[in-house]
C-alpha cells in the first residue's frame, strides 16, 4: 500500500513513565487478578463462617499480639515506600538505594513477625473448615509478601550495579513500591476479617 | 541496501527497501532451534498456540466418536464404565480448557497487534511463557489419560466425588493442576492483551474507532482477570484438601460441598462468554467485508458487549438450581439469566440490519456466520427455557442440557471461529484455503452438528442423563442415539476435510495478496504472511474502517529508532503519542521459567515441599528473565 508520513514521532521519549508505562499497567492488571484472588478468598471465610454454628469452630479467636505487630509494621513501612517512590520519580539514585535497602528491612520484619502470627491462630490448618479458611488467607497474603520482597531484594542488588543509572530502573522501582502499597492495604481487610469476625 | 545502521538511526529518511532490510535486522527471530524456542513474535506464538488448539480439538473430538460409538446401541461393551468416565472427562476438559478459550486468545495474540496497528504485543516474553504453560497443561492432562490416570470426575470436578473421600489415586490432582497451567496461561495472555489494547493503538485510533473483534477481545480479558482466579481458588482449596487435609468441601468438619459449585460456577458462568465474546467480535469483524458495508450499530454492539461481560457474573446460581438453593436467590438468577438474552438480542438484530442494507457476497466465512446464526439462537432459546427453575429441575443433567450447551459452544463460538480461520487463513499464511472445499465444509458441519445433536434435545426429554455408559434396551432411546452416532461420524468428516483444506492450503492454496477481501482494518494494510516487524511505518488511523476511506494511501507516522525493537505507546482515551517504548529480543528465559514453573506444579500432586524446594528454581528463572541484557532496547 502507498504511504503518507503524516505525523513525526522523532521527539517522543524513548520510554514511558507512570501511566506512559506499559510495566505499570501490568502491574495494575495484576493486582486487579490478586485482588480479586483475595475479595474470594475473604468471600470463602465469610461463607464458612456462614454456615457454621459457631465460629470460629472448636478454637478461640486469634491472639491480637503478632497481628497487630505484623499490621502496624506494614502500615509504618508506608512512609519509607512512599519517598522511596518519590525519590524514584526524582531519579535520585544515592537515595534510592539507601530507600531500597529501608524496603528490605521492612519488608523482612513482617515476614519474621509473620511466623508469630500462624502460630496464635491456635488451630491447624487440618483440624477444621474454620482452620483451613485462616490458614490460606494468611497464606495467600504471606505469599504476596515474601514475593514482593523477593522482588525489593533484586532491585536492591540490581541497583548497585552498572544497569542502576536509567529511567526505566526508576520505573521499576515505582511499580515495586505501588505494588507493596497494594500489599499493605488489601492486608487491612484480611487483618480485620481474620481478627475482627470471630470477635463478634 | 546494505546502508550501515547508525546508532539512533530513524526511519524517517530510509526508503523503502533499506528500512525493510534493517527492521528485518532487529526484528527477526533467529533461525534454528534457538530461535524457535526464544521467539517472542506475537505472531509465531499465535501461529503455534492456535495449531495446538486445533490438535486438543481433534483430540477432544477422538473422544467424542468413541463415547458416541458406546451409546450407539443399548448394553454395548465397547468402553468399560471406567474409561468411559475417563473419557467424558477428559473430552469437556480438553474442549474448554485447552481449546476454546486458548483459541480464542490465540486468534487475539495473532490478531490485535495487527489490529490495533502495533508491532508486537505488550509483554512479549510473558506471552512466551503462557504458550510454554499451556502445552505443557495439556501434555499433562493427555499423559495422564493414556496411561489410564486420566481424571474421571467431569469437567466441573464436583466434590465429594473429587474430594480425598471417594476420589483416590491422583487423577483429580491432574485435573486440578492442569487447572493451575491453562489459568495461569490465560491471564497472562489476558493481561498482555488489555495492555495492548489501551496503550499501543495506532496513533489516532480513539475508542470509538477500535475494531469491534479487539473491543471483544479487552472485554474478554476483563471477565478472564475477574472469573479465572475463582477456579485458581477453587483447584488450589480442592489440591489442599486431598495433599494436606484442609476441610474446605469436608461437612463432617465445617466444610461445604456447594462451596465448591459457587467457586466453580463464579467462574464457569463467565467462562462461556470467555468463549462466546470473542467469537461475537469475529462476527461484526467479519460481516462488513461480506455485506460490503460498515457494521450497523457500532455504539451498541460495544455497549451490548459490555453489558454482556457484567452480567455475565450474575448467572451462575442457574447452574445449581437443583442444589435446594432458597427460592428467592433462584428468582434472582431467574431474571438475571434471561436478561442477558437482551444484550445478545441487540447485538442480533444490529448483524440483521447490517446484512439487511448491505449487498452479501456468499463467501465461506459469510456461510459460517449464517451458520451460526440459526445454530446460536436455537441454543439461545434452549437457555431461556433452562433458564426457569421448573423446567431446569426436570431437565438438569439431562442430554436436554448436552444439546443445549453444544448448540452454544459450537454454534455460537466455533462456527464464528471456523468462519474466522477462513477469513484470517490468507493472512497468517499467504495463501487462501479452497472456496469449493470451504463450502462443502460449511455444509457438512451445519447439516451434521444439527442432525447429531438436535435429537438430543429429544433424549433429553425422554429422560435420558447425560454421563451414563449405556442404557438398557427397553428404554426405548436406541434409535434417536444410533441417528446421532452416525450423525456424528458425519460430522468428524466434515472437521477432517477442513483439516485437510487448512494443510493443504497452507503449502498450495492460492497467493493471497496483502488483502484480498478488500476488508477495512489495519491487518489488511500489510503483507500476508506480515513480517517480523509488522508495519515498516506505523500507521495513522483517521476512521472506523481506514482502509475503505483513505483512497488506497496508508497514512502513517515516522521517526521511530530502526537499530532497536521499538514501538508506540499512545493514550488510553484518543490514542494520543506518548512515548516510543522498546520491545523485548528474544530469549530463553521464559521456557526456563515455564520448565521450573512445571517442576514445582507436578511435585506438588506428590509432596507439599515441593512449593518450598520448587520455588528456588523458579526463582532463577524469573531472576534471569528480568535481569537487564545492556542492549539497546535498555536505552531511554
Amino acid at each position: 500500500m502507498k504511504q503518507d508520513v503524516v505525523v513525526d514521532l522523532s521527539d517522543l521519549p524513548m520510554n514511558g513513565s507512570g501511566t506512559a508505562s506499559l510495566t505499570w499497567w501490568g502491574t495494575v492488571a495484576f493486582m486487579l487478578i490478586e485482588g480479586t484472588g483475595f475479595a474470594l478468598m475473604i468471600s470463602v471465610y465469610l461463607y464458612l463462617g456462614s454456615l457454621a454454628p459457631a465460629w470460629p469452630i472448636e478454637a478461640p479467636p486469634p491472639e491480637w499480639g503478632p497481628g497487630t505487630g505484623v499490621t502496624l509494621l506494614l502500615l509504618a513501612s508506608l512512609v519509607p515506600n512512599v519517598l522511596l517512590s518519590r525519590w524514584a520519580a526524582a531519579r535520585d539514585l544515592r537515595k534510592v538505594r539507601a530507600g531500597l535497602l529501608i524496603m528490605a528491612v521492612f519488608g523482612t520484619a513482617p515476614l519474621v513477625l509473620r511466623v508469630w502470627e500462624f502460630m496464635a491462630l491456635d488451630v491447624s490448618w487440618d483440624s477444621n473448615a474454620y482452620g483451613s479458611a485462616v490458614w490460606m488467607l494468611l497464606g495467600l497474603h504471606t505469599t504476596h509478601i515474601l514475593t514482593d520482597l523477593l522482588e525489593t531484594y533484586v532491585l536492591a542488588a540490581l541497583m548497585f550495579t552498572r544497569h542502576a543509572d536509567n529511567p526505566r530502573r526508576f520505573g521499576d522501582v515505582q511499580d515495586g513500591a505501588m505494588y507493596w502499597n497494594f500489599v499493605v492495604l488489601t492486608w487491612l481487610p484480611i487483618y480485620a476479617c481474620l481478627y475482627g469476625i470471630p470477635r463478634l | 541496501m546494505s546502508a550501515r545502521i547508525q546508532d539512533d538511526q530513524r526511519d524517517t529518511d530510509l526508503a523503502d527497501a533499506p528500512l525493510d532490510a534493517a527492521l528485518r535486522r532487529v526484528w527477526d527471530t533467529p533461525r534454528g532451534v534457538w530461535g524457535a524456542l526464544a521467539t517472542v513474535d506475537h505472531k509465531v506464538i499465535g501461529r503455534r498456540y492456535i495449531a495446538t488448539a486445533f490438535v486438543f480439538l481433534a483430540f477432544g473430538g477422538v473422544l467424542a466418536l468413541l463415547m458416541r460409538w458406546q451409546l450407539a446401541r443399548p448394553e454395548s461393551r465397547v468402553l468399560t464404565p471406567d474409561l468411559y468416565n475417563q473419557i467424558f472427562t477428559v473430552h469437556g476438559t480438553s474442549m474448554m480448557f485447552l481449546f476454546a478459550v486458548p483459541v480464542m486468545e490465540a486468534m487475539a495474540v495473532y490478531l490485535v497487534p495487527l489490529m490495533v496497528g502495533t508491532r508486537n504485543i505488550a509483554f512479549p516474553r510473558l506471552n512466551a511463557f503462557s504458550y510454554w504453560m499451556y502445552l505443557v497443561g495439556g501434555i499433562l492432562l493427555w499423559g495422564a489419560f493414556l496411561v489410564d490416570m486420566g481424571p474421571d470426575i467431569g469437567w466441573f470436578a464436583y466434590v465429594p466425588l473429587a474430594g480425598p473421600q471417594y476420589g483416590a489415586g491422583k487423577r483429580v490432582d491432574i485435573w486440578a493442576q492442569m487447572i493451575t497451567f491453562t489459568e495461569i496461561s490465560a491471564l497472562a495472555v489476558a493481561v498482555e492483551i488489555v495492555v495492548t489494547v489501551l496503550k499501543q493503538r495506532a496513533p489516532g485510533m480513539s475508542l470509538d474507532r477500535i475494531p469491534l473483534f479487539v473491543w471483544a477481545m479487552l472485554v474478554t480479558s476483563f471477565i478472564i482477570i475477574m472469573a479465572m482466579p475463582a477456579v485458581m481458588v477453587a483447584s488450589t482449596a480442592l489440591i489442599l484438601d486431598r495433599l494436606v487435609g484442609t476441610h474446605f468441601f469436608n461437612p463432617a468438619e465445617g466444610g461445604d460441598v456447594l462451596l465448591w459449585q459457587h467457586l466453580f460456577w463464579f467462574f464457569g458462568h463467565p467462562e462461556v462468554y470467555i468463549i462466546f465474546l470473542p467469537a461475537v467480535g469475529m462476527i461484526s469483524s467479519i460481516l462488513p467485508t461480506f455485506v460490503r458495508r460498515p457494521i450497523f450499530g457500532y455504539l451498541p454492539l460495544v455497549l451490548a458487549m459490555v453489558s454482556v461481560g457484567i452480567l455475565s457474573f450474575g448467572l451462575w446460581v442457574h447452574h445449581m438450581f437443583t442444589t435446594g438453593l432458597p427460592r428467592l436467590g433462584e428468582s434472582f438468577f431467574t431474571a438475571s439469566s434471561m436478561a442477558i438474552a437482551l444484550p445478545s438480542g441487540i447485538q442480533i438484530f444490529c448483524w440483521l440490519a447490517t446484512i439487511w442494507y448491505g449487498r452479501p457476497v456468499y463467501r465461506t466465512p459469510f456461510l459460517f456466520i449464517l451458520a451460526f446464526f440459526f445454530t446460536f439462537i436455537m441454543g439461545g432459546m434452549t437457555g431461556v427455557m433452562v433458564a426457569s427453575v421448573p423446567l431446569d429441575t426436570q431437565l438438569h443433567d439431562s442430554y436436554f442440557v448436552v444439546a443445549h450447551f453444544h448448540y452454544v459452544l459450537v454454534g455460537g463460538a466455533v462456527f464464528p471461529l471456523l468462519g474466522g480461520i477462513y477469513y484470517w487463513f490468507p493472512k497468517f499464511t499467504g495463501r487462501m484455503m479452497s472456496e469449493r472445499i470451504g463450502k462443502w465444509v460449511a455444509g457438512l458441519l451445519f447439516t451434521a452438528f444439527n442432525f447429531t445433536f438436535f435429537p438430543m434435545h429429544v433424549l433429553g426429554l425422554l429422560g435420558m442423563p447425560r454421563r451414563v455408559y449405556t442404557y438398557q434396551l427397553d428404554m426405548g432411546w436406541g434409535g434417536l442415539n444410533l441417528f446421532v452416532s452416525l450423525s456424528a461420524v458425519v460430522l468428524a468428516a466434515g472437521f477432517l476435510l477442513f483439516f485437510y483444506d487448512a494443510v493443504r492450503s497452507a503449502r498450495h492454496g492460492e497467493p493471497a495478496g496483502d488483502n484480498p477481501w478488500g476488508a477495512a482494518t489495519l491487518e489488511w494494510a500489510t503483507a500476508s504472511p506480515p513480517p517480523s516487524y509488522n508495519f515498516a511505518r506505523l500507521p495513522v488511523v483517521r476512521s472506523a474502517n481506514p482502509l475503505w476511506e483513505d483512497d488506497g494511501v496508508l497514512p502513517v507516522a515516522g521517526g521511530l529508532r530502526v537499530d532497536r525493537r521499538e514501538l508506540l505507546v499512545t493514550t488510553v482515551g484518543d490514542a494520543l503519542p506518548e512515548a516510543r517504548e522498546s520491545s523485548p529480543r528474544p530469549t530463553i528465559w521464559p521456557l526456563w521459567s515455564a520448565l521450573a514453573t512445571t517442576a514445582l506444579l507436578l511435585g506438588s500432586i506428590l509432596t507439599p515441599w515441593a512449593v518450598v524446594w520448587g520455588a528456588v528454581p523458579v526463582t532463577i528463572a524469573l531472576i534471569g528473565w528480568f535481569w537487564p541484557g545492556g542492549r539497546k532496547e535498555e536505552e531511554s
